[in-house]
């Protein structure tokens, strides 16, 4: 009892400590390191709170593609961010950025705060109707079933931030490859490691995609788990990015949100919802929409890590 | 039996904990970035291992055990790697200047 207070105090000073360290960190690097170490202690204190589907997330998606992303923002940044505007910031400019936000911290600590004691929840419906979804996973009902024009969402919104990376293009590469031009060494380390992960973590990606249905794991930390894949061994110079003008690889891009997108429709034929699914397939067909949509998050993520296409097509 | 377990446990954790401290104590206090990087394998590899070797005994059933040993491993892997890279930046880094 004193043990798990204590480490749960403990947990909870590291994480104030660190969100602090990484607000005053002066680069734009250390910064970024320190997020990602937050975000992995938050996804620690999320398994305390019994919430495993959510710290899945937070390492996966918090912590470990943001995380990526940010380094690669903040290593093609850095010359401009050594003459950067924070020290020439007027001063009224800096007291108004403190006052707004500490009235954000308030906001939000008051809504926390001023909770009703039970605070309303919908846990028991959401138990309640689990056998008509034909899963075992409330979360994965949540995010497939009750609310999955959220998720469906969420697909079209990973699609937009790839396209607002790929308008950075200039246009002389347009519809070519992204990323330098690199051949494995083979005695590289980076190599060697990128032979050897990648079977396990597929593995690891397909299981947590199928294990979804029952227990903490789903398309999006499974997605994660096989973009990072697919980054490490292009990143090992072992695999290079596809051309983005290819067409097969635009189809598995879209193919997730079309896919979603045609089953939420024929939902309101046959249930008379957007995205209503007969009880008798609803399972059926929550799979053949989590297939797909894995496929398109697992291209999207590695494509964004990779950045803007950067060599001509025909380069 | 259960006892003598639970001592073996216990020895193997807090022997682990003693080397994440040393080698946090190694990676503050070292003067440069390849014995830092030195220091913070040992509590890696040994200390993980250590950590590892006495949950994996309080674990329920082999599989459990099993799945700590493949996490062990694949830290293993990664931090070896991981250490190796920064390892050879810092050297050709201090060969340039």
């Amino acid at each position: 009892m004193i043990l798990t207070l204590g480490f749960d105090a403990g947990l909870a000073v590291l994480i104030v400590g660190l969100a602090l360290w990484t607000i005053l960190a002066r680069e734009a690097f250390a910064a970024v390191i320190g997020l990602v170490a937050f975000g992995l202690l938050v996804a620690l204190a999320w398994v305390r709170l019994a919430a495993p589907d959510v710290a899945l997330t937070e390492a996966a998606i918090g912590s470990g593609i943001t995380g990526g992303l940010l380094i690669t923002a903040a290593a093609r940044s850095q010359p401009a961010a050594r003459s950067s505007a924070s020290d020439s910031l007027s001063w009224p400019m800096r007291v108004v950025a403190m006052v707004v936000s500490m009235l954000a911290a308030i906001g939000l600590a008051a809504i926390v705060l001023l909770l009703p004691a039970p605070a309303p929840t919908l846990a028991p419906a959401a138990a309640a109707h689990l056998p008509l979804t034909g899963l075992l996973n409330p979360v994965n009902a949540v995010l497939l079933a009750y609310r999955a024009i959220d998720t469906l969402l969420e697909v079209f919104v990973l699609l937009l931030a790839l396209l607002g990376v790929w308008s950075l293009a200039p246009d002389r590469s347009w519809g070519g490859r992204p990323g330098l031009a690199q051949r494995a060494d083979p005695d590289e380390m980076l190599a060697f490691v990128g032979r050897l992960l990648p079977p396990i973590g597929v593995i690891v990606g397909i299981h947590l995609f199928w294990v979804g249905s029952v227990a903490p794991g789903g398309e999006f930390q499974s997605a994660t788990v096989l973009g990072a894949m697919w980054v490490l061994a292009a990143a090992a110079g072992l695999v290079d990015w596809p051309p983005i003008g290819r067409r097969w690889l635009r189809l598995v891009l879209v193919i997730g949100a079309a896919v979603f997108l045609a089953i939420g429709l024929a939902g309101i034929g046959i249930s008379g919802a957007f995205l209503g699914y007969p009880p008798d397939y609803a399972k059926l067909l929550i799979v053949s929409i989590e297939l797909p949509v894995t496929l398109s998050i697992t291209a999207i993520l590695g494509l964004l890590v990779a950045g803007p296409p950067s060599r001509e097509p025909n380069a | 039996m259960s006892l003598v377990r639970d001592g073996a446990a216990v020895a193997a954790v807090c022997a682990g904990v003693l080397f994440f401290l040393a080698g946090t104590v190694g990676l503050l206090r070292f003067p440069d970035t390849l014995s830092r990087l030195h220091a913070l394998t040992k509590a890696d590899n040994l200390g993980l291992g250590l950590i590892v070797l006495g949950t994996a005994l309080q674990a329920e059933g082999i599989l459990a055990a099993l799945r700590l040993i493949v996490i062990w491993l694949l830290v293993l892997l990664s931090g070896s790697a991981v250490s190796q890279l920064i390892a050879r930046l810092a050297y050709r880094a201090a060969r340039q200047s």
